[in-house]
């Protein structure tokens, strides 16, 4: 198991994702929207980063994906399910969607789509910490904090202070073994979501 | 977790935690504008009631719509029953059709279970008999949870009928099994005899038991059962064991009543008692629908078998 990303590379990377997100869109009407179980925790440090750069507050919410995913009834158990909390209307607002990996699309893609029952967003973007590529879905990323190439069969876990004790990324070769896999820091939710 | 829902024993103390937890997301979907989420497209779910029900048969009904299952409700009232067809020719029939999940209740206890040596679907319990009905307990530990914040040490009363109600069995079980306190309070002819072992406590006198409470919970009296003679009158009933003013003065305060309903106004409760801020008999049927909603998908959304994990992304 190899480190991408250590604890200065992740605040650094938020730090530049927060530059990028100011120079390109207006603070005014930005919300940002994080998927459970990790890309919350960024979404809350992305918005305080924020808050350096501008004189602005911008709120942030949490999207849980669950009951929108299309491997319901593949997986041996229900998708493990998290609270969805947003406590603002989504019409008419830029929506930065922040998220740990993008892989193969197939999350976001979910996250759209449980965005717009929530409401109409003017225009939605998608913030990543780490990009591996295998895309399966026409999905890119807006803000990336750093593209890893990636074989198909390896995992990448990202890590955050709030639910993993320390930050990064790691990634482990080739086909995981039980151990890795079982792990109970990824467990309901494979970290290639 | 199990595949069937019959009994509070199907699930352990880590299953309703899970349930309950999963619950609270849903009740958050309830509170949208869009009250509907794509989880279990192309699903079916039968509602196979072979007694009469409003909410329990609505609840569901809506849980598995708000779950974007389709649904059918078959009442044995106007369908091939009344021609006499059996219950497991019936099952088959839906088998056949095609159905995941099939909610069943009916008068006889044990039925549920029967119905699972029939069909491939994952088959829940909506009231058999006087055996149990477990959607109802754990939509009452959700509340229980929800207002109180726990359930591990909550003093609980149950109070009436209990020997006919399979609410106050599936109730009982599911609060032992959380490290609830519980008590069962009605005439000595409608204590179930095996109440010891169930891990409950046993009162006849329900003005002792009321000021130690943190939940009242109020068993409807089964007026048709009045022929039977458990017990000399209805008046006398209300009388000593009924929840009136006087009588809601000596439950502590924060304390919860809780009916699972349908009330007899008058009889078990005081008509003007069902409707203090402190009786949360509507969050009940509120919370139900979340708590089915859970279940649904709990037992839907996963493959039913362990094995390789399809990729997700």
């Amino acid at each position: 198991m190899s480190r991408i990303l250590g604890p200065d590379d992740v605040r650094r990377a938020l730090a530049r994702i927060a530059h990028e997100i100011v120079e390109r869109e207006r603070t005014d009407g930005l919300v940002l929207v994080g998927i459970a179980d990790r890309g919350d925790h960024l979404a809350f440090r992305l918005s305080l980063e924020i808050a350096k750069i501008e004189d602005a507050e911008v709120p942030v919410g949490v999207l849980d994906i669950s009951f929108y995913r299309d491997d319901i009834g593949l997986t041996a158990e229900a998708p493990e399910v998290h609270e969805t909390r947003i406590p603002f209307d989504v019409t008419g607002r830029t929506v930065v969607l922040v998220d740990d990996v993008l892989y193969t699309g197939r999350t976001i893609r979910a996250a759209m789509d449980a965005l717009m029952d929530l409401g109409r967003p003017r225009r939605i973007r998608l913030a990543v910490l780490v990009d591996r590529g295998h895309r399966e879905l026409p999905i890119r990323a807006d803000f990336v904090g750093k593209n890893v190439p990636t074989q198909h069969g390896d995992d990448v876990r990202v890590m955050v202070t709030e639910v993993d004790g320390e930050d990064g990324a790691l990634v482990q070769e080739g086909s995981p073994g039980p151990a890795f896999r079982g792990a109970p820091a990824v467990a309901g939710r494979e970290e290639s979501a | 977790m199990n595949e069937h829902l019959l009994s509070m024993h199907d699930v352990t103390a880590e299953d309703v935690v899970r349930i309950l937890d999963t619950a609270e997301s849903f009740r958050e979907v309830g509170t949208r504008v869009i009250k509907k989420v794509p989880a279990l497209r192309g699903r079916t779910v039968v509602n196979l009631f072979y007694e009469n029900s409003t909410r329990t048969r609505i609840s569901f009904e809506l849980a598995a719509k708000r779950l974007s299952a389709d649904v059918i409700n078959f009442a044995s009232g106007g369908s091939s029953v009344s021609k006499g067809e059996s219950l497991k020719d019936t099952a088959l029939t839906l088998q056949a059709m095609g159905a995941d999940a099939i909610v069943i209740r009916h008068s006889s206890s044990g039925s549920p279970y029967q119905l699972t040596k029939w069909v491939r679907g994952h088959v829940l319990n909506a009231g058999d008999g006087t055996h149990e009905h477990p959607t109802q307990a754990l939509l009452d530990l959700y509340t229980m949870r929800e207002r109180l914040g726990r359930l591990e040490g909550l003093r609980v009363a149950i109070v009436g009928d209990v020997l006919h109600s399979r609410v106050a069995r599936s109730l009982s079980f599911g609060l032992v099994k959380m490290g609830a306190d519980v008590t069962l309070v009605g005439p000595a002819t409608l204590i179930p005899p095996d109440a010891p072992v169930w891990g409950v406590q046993v009162s006849h006198d329900v003005d002792e038991v009321l000021p130690k409470l943190d939940v009242c919970y109020l068993l409807r009296v089964q007026t048709e059962r009045q022929r039977l003679e458990y017990f000399p009158s209805v008046r006398e009933y209300a009388r000593l064991f009924g929840l009136n003013r006087s009588r809601v003065g000596s439950l502590p305060e924060g304390s919860l009543i809780m009916h699972p309903g349908p009330m007899n106004r008058g009889v078990e409760i005081d008509s003007d008692v069902a409707d203090l801020p402190q009786s949360v008999i509507e969050d009940q049927v509120t919370n139900g629908i979340a708590v089915r909603m859970a279940l649904l998908y709990l037992l839907l959304g996963g493959r039913g078998e362990s094995g390789e994990e399809v990729s997700g992304g």
